[in-house]
């Protein structure tokens, strides 16, 4: 069953065509890579999904064809913005924590919906840092700032923040771009958990890490699909001449 | 001349300049305490003018400065905060924020006597507000504004947009993220301008010359509709306008007016200095 439907979609902001024509299913609790080279459309992509891109602060952006979410198009007029990023959550390549706690960081979302049972607070919290393996290195110290903690625990900061709101898809915009090794392999780690409770679409760091995480993979180069299908046969045996030249490393 | 003898000589031709920038503030400040300090005391800061303002104390003038810069405070902030609030975070560029930012710049560099004029005919005479420190206040109030929107809009804007970014990300409304992300993160910056322009404001003569400032009251102002005296304005009347005022009580007085618009000043640095400490970003 398809999460996300995306039927025709270009998107174009000052003149600059970032994605042209794509249309594709992005699959409930799977993780679904999109990959290419720079200036792909593939943060753009991301950013379509939960209407980021509604912040661009020009006039001249302008999209063409379809999104659904479970089968509603989220660009219909009545469509509650604020709810739909709170279904669709977001982590991005650099790790931003707001100039608040620990723990702060992490309820931000859910008290902007409005929560304040300070019990369900506490709980959502130990349970979003367990999840996205933060638990251990933080629980003596929620109080402190999030931005004195190291790279990769701000990452894993973010990614709680995210799922602190039970979202329904995380979208992950090259989260592992400033990590070491090690971290990164914990973010890979927490991801494959969480596809059994969550939908996600991630914007990998390099074709090595595509292969690693990938169950649908989704290759993109000058804001065109150029193939999508099950990440073991793009990676291993590609229909399109352009997927295997870009895949075993001949550009890029 | 080899490239460290010419650097050598910029440093010191420029470190030369910068001492020199300072002579002026320094003389200015140590000739005044100098010539006042000898009048400045309890009883000068308490007392009323007597003897035709010969004798006696400024606690008129105190007072009335005080409440002026209250006044504006009041009269200048909520509108000022609100119009940088709506420029930095709501207008995109059109020609109306264009026009916007046009005026602001334009109100900024009306010569003060202007405003005294303008508040004259607006809130004196054809609001009825009648000489009075409502009328001074809002005269004062306009008067600072631009100076209010322009530091307030640069604390905002200095915020980082990427933190904006994320608030929506999770799902905050723009409001919600201003309130909870983009103001606390202004709110020095933007308390520095106030305070910069409030300063402005207590120092000013012009613009309280028509709306506000008495000459002489014998009593304390019992409402805002009361005209009130003014350091700033005592000062020039009892420099200009009272033959045999003693030299001492001039400078006491204008010591005072320093010492009260310095402090000020030094509020905004220090609020400014432990934000700075304290800023995660």
């Amino acid at each position: 069953m398809a999460k996300f439907t995306v039927r025709n979609l270009t998107f174009r902001y000052d003149d600059h065509l970032a994605l042209q024509d794509v249309s594709l299913d992005i699959p409930a609790n799977e993780i679904t890579v999109i990959f290419g080279p720079a200036h792909a459309g593939k943060s753009t992509l991301l950013r379509c999904l939960n209407r980021l891109n509604d912040l661009i602060e020009t006039e001249a952006i302008h999209l063409e064809g379809q999104i659904l979410l479970d089968g509603e198009d989220i660009y219909a007029p009545r469509v509650d913005v604020t709810e739909l990023r709170r279904r669709v959550g977001m982590v991005f390549a650099v790790p931003i924590p707001l100039p608040l706690s620990i723990y702060e960081n992490v309820v931000y979302g859910l008290r902007m919906r409005g929560e304040t049972s300070s019990s369900l607070l506490t709980e959502r919290v130990e349970r979003s840092l367990r999840q996205a393996a933060l638990w251990d290195e933080v629980r003596d110290r929620l109080d402190e700032p999030g931005v004195l903690l190291s790279g990769g625990q701000q990452q894993r900061l973010c990614l709680a923040r995210t799922l602190a709101l039970e979202p329904d898809v995380i979208l992950l915009d090259n989260p592992t771009s400033g990590l070491d090794p090690l971290s990164t392999a914990k973010v890979e780690a927490s991801l494959r958990e969480l596809k059994a409770d969550y939908t996600v679409v991630f914007v990998p760091h390099s074709v090595q890490q595509a292969a690693r995480v990938a169950d649908t993979a989704v290759f993109l180069l000058n804001g065109q699909l150029i193939e999508a299908g099950p990440g073991e046969r793009i990676f291993t045996r590609p229909r399109e001449q352009r997927t295997e030249d870009y895949v075993t490393g001949r550009f890029g | 001349m080899s490239r460290q003898t010419s650097q050598r000589i910029a440093f010191a031709l420029l470190t030369f300049l910068a001492i020199v920038v300072m002579v002026p503030i320094v003389l200015v400040v140590a000739y005044i305490i100098v010539q006042g300090i000898g009048a400045v005391n309890w009883e000068f800061l308490t007392s009323f003018p007597r003897n035709g303002m010969k004798e006696g104390g400024i606690l008129p003038a105190v007072i009335g400065t005080v409440l002026l810069t209250f006044g504006t405070a009041i009269a200048s902030i909520p509108l000022a905060v609100g119009a940088a609030i709506y420029l930095s975070e709501y207008a995109r560029d059109t020609w109306l924020t264009r026009s916007i930012r046009l005026a602001i710049i334009n109100l900024a560099g009306i010569p003060s006597v202007v405003y005294g004029l303008f508040g004259l005919g607006l809130f004196v005479l054809f609001l009825g507000l009648g000489t009075s420190i409502v009328a001074g206040s809002l005269t004062l109030g306009l008067m600072t504004m631009p100076v209010v929107i322009s530091t307030a809009e640069e604390a905002l804007l200095s915020v980082p947009q990427r933190f904006r970014v994320v608030s929506r990300s999770l799902g905050a409304s723009r409001w919600q993220t201003i309130r909870q992300v983009v103001l606390p993160n202004a709110l020095p910056g933007m308390l520095t301008g106030v305070i910069l322009g409030l300063e402005r404001a207590a120092g000013e003569t012009a613009p309280i010359l028509f709306t506000v400032a008495a000459f002489y009251l014998p009593q304390l102002p019992k409402s805002p509709l009361d005209q009130t005296m003014a350091l700033p304005y005592h000062l020039y009347v009892i420099a200009t306008q009272v033959p045999g005022m003693p030299l001492e009580i001039q400078y006491g007085t204008a010591l005072v007016l320093l010492v009260l618009v310095l402090s000020l000043n030094v509020v905004a640095t220090v609020i400014r200095s432990r934000f700075r400490r304290r800023r995660q970003w």
